[in-house]
């Protein structure tokens, strides 16, 4: 009962939390902080969904925006004058989970005998290949508009009012940053639920144990090849509707928004977080979206307080930054901040 | 006819040959092992009955032609592999293990079952909380023994079960499976430890370099000069 009583509290928290977020972020520093929530919500949907692949099956993703990729992409074509498409978003989010997830599959069926590096490799080969299809797609036939990208996209649209315009509700003007910033939230949720489903499930408990052991797995009577292939495509799926957010929040996608950095980005909050760990890999997805843009704002000025000019570009500082914090947290802290109970319990009986 | 029934299995890595095409049986109820050097195709021919690897020839459990089954699908006709080695999942409790080795099942046995295994292995009961990867080999060894039992398996094919641990834990290991073999379970072992597999089996087959080279009782193998020579020390 106790138990129950605290959870109930927590949720309540969160909640509340949750729903005034955007009005501290915004009145107290302004709208673009409420972009920086919009888009924490975005790569907390994407870490979830590469920690289906890496935490969940211990498969070694490197090219997992591509996944994100496809999705925008498959937005902005259905929803753009690129095409002369307008389709509403209701119907291009689904169809972007599932064109993203046969893409998981196509990635899955040819590596599925691969593990470690060599998947990693592939991988990462993978995400290059979209992201280079997309920049050279625009010759013979225009389809992705090349490195130029695809302006001009649909905003989400919600029963007929779009998200990018604000609203007035009992005569405050709410900005669309603010609304993007709620169906960000709820679909995050939704993303959350899915993956705390998936994990308690038969097939979240065949992911761990291929994770743990292939034979043993294979000797356990879980079809491997199958259950290998669904962690691709539903961590790919969580990605495509995160990509189909991400087009019609921005109104424009380029490839360049998908190289490879943006998948080690995401690889980092699942393993910064605490790869197999739901709450950590939220947390990666919150800090390492928020960290830097805090950093971005606060590194100019703090050195022109200090000694008088900006010594170091903030840019190259932050990355020196990131460098240094990810060392520390793989020294001190290999399992990630907030790890799952098991690979703690490990590390921790090791020892000993 | 024999439960397993092994004719002219081959295995190829890369260019090398493995396994030479060599045939054996295994009727029900009995426990027979597999003996010989480091590297002489025991565990190549453990694991390509498993279908853990691919392989020629044609391998039959009763009258259903395994060979033709993917390996996850052995497990629900009766056939469980111990792999080598630390073949447990180590981030998974020791009851999260066990529930494991009941996976391809949905009857409702599967308490009855563990039962018996927390009987057969006190231990395993003891530290079922904790984490598998932390568990001595021995215990591991045990634990991986356990998890093939919750499959129900007629067949049980054990790689190596002695590999890596101290004489006394070696001796507590094969007593459980002298146990299992007591309660009806067939079993088939692949041992480099000649002189304990001969003693715990009833029959023996003694590869060498791909092929089978002498097949006998386990008392004749171990008064045989050749093996005595070869694998028991004189």
């Amino acid at each position: 009962m106790e138990e129950k009583k605290k959870a109930q509290l927590g949720g309540l928290l969160i909640a509340a939390v949750l729903l005034v977020a955007p009005f501290v972020a915004g009145l107290g520093f302004g709208n673009a902080w409420v972009r920086v929530l919009d888009f924490a919500a975005l790569y907390v949907m994407l870490a979830l969904g590469l920690n289906i692949v890496v935490g969940f099956a211990g498969l070694l993703d490197l090219g997992y925006i591509a996944f994100y990729a496809v999705g925008a992409y498959l937005y902005a074509l259905l929803a753009s004058p690129h095409f002369g498409l307008h389709w509403p978003a209701w119907a291009i989010l689904p169809l972007g989970a599932a064109v993203a997830g046969l893409f998981g599959v196509l990635l899955g069926a040819p590596t599925l005998r691969l593990r470690g590096d060599y998947l990693a490799i592939v991988t990462l080969g993978f995400g290059e290949i979209i992201r280079i299809f997309l920049n050279n797609l625009n010759a013979p036939i225009n389809i992705t508009n090349g490195p130029k990208g695809i302006a001009r996209i649909d905003p989400i649209a919600i029963a007929g009012q779009p998200l990018s315009k604000s609203i007035e509700v009992f005569g405050v003007s709410i900005p669309g940053v603010y609304l993007y910033y709620y169906l960000f939230v709820v679909l995050a949720l939704g993303i959350v639920f899915v993956t705390i489903r998936l994990q308690d499930s038969r097939i979240g408990r065949a992911w761990v144990a291929i994770r743990e052991d292939e034979i043993a797995a294979k000797a356990c009577g879980i079809d491997t090849r199958n259950v290998k292939l669904l962690a691709f495509a539903m961590g790919a799926s969580f990605g495509g509707v995160a990509g189909g957010l991400f087009a019609g929040f921005q109104e424009f996608v380029s490839p360049e928004s998908f190289g490879l950095m943006a998948s080690v980005m995401v690889l980092c909050m699942v393993v910064i977080g605490g790869m197999g760990n739901v709450p950590g890999v939220i947390f990666g997805g919150l800090l390492l979206t928020l960290l830097p843009e805090i950093f971005r704002n606060v590194a100019g000025p703090a050195q022109q307080a200090l000694f008088g000019k900006v010594l170091l570009d903030p840019e190259s500082l932050r990355m020196l930054l990131f460098g240094v914090a990810l060392i520390a947290v793989m020294l001190y802290r290999p399992a990630g901040l907030w790890p799952d109970v098991r690979h703690r319990r490990e590390l921790a009986g090791k020892k000993a | 006819m024999p439960l397993l029934d092994v004719r002219d299995l081959a295995v190829h890595y890369g260019g090398i040959k493995a396994v030479k095409g060599i045939s054996f049986a295994v009727e029900e109820g009995e426990m027979v092992c597999l003996i010989g050097a480091n590297g002489a195709g025991k565990t190549t021919t453990l694991k390509a009955i498993a279908r853990m690897i691919a392989a020629h020839g044609e391998i039959r459990l009763r009258d259903e032609r395994l060979d033709r089954l993917p390996a996850h699908a052995l497990i629900g006709r009766g056939l469980a592999l111990v792999p080598e080695g630390r073949g447990v999942f180590a981030r998974l409790s020791v009851a999260e293990n066990l529930a494991m080795g009941a996976y391809h099942r949905d009857d409702g046995d599967i308490a009855a079952d563990l039962a018996r295994i927390h009987d057969l292995l006190p231990r395993m009961f003891e530290r079922r909380e904790q984490v598998a990867g932390t568990l001595s080999w021995g215990e591991q060894q045990m634990l991986a023994l356990g998890r093939a039992l919750m499959g129900r398996p007629k067949l049980l094919l054990l790689d190596e079960p002695s590999m890596g641990l101290a004489p006394l834990m070696v001796q507590k290991v094969f007593e459980v499976i002298r146990a299992v073999a007591a309660q009806g379970v067939t079993i088939l072992l692949v041992e480099q430890n000649a002189k304990l597999a001969l003693e715990v089996c009833s029959r023996g087959y003694v590869m060498e370099s791909g092929s089978i080279t002498i097949a006998d009782t386990a008392a004749n193998l171990l008064a045989d000069t050749r093996v005595r020579a070869a694998y028991l020390g004189g």
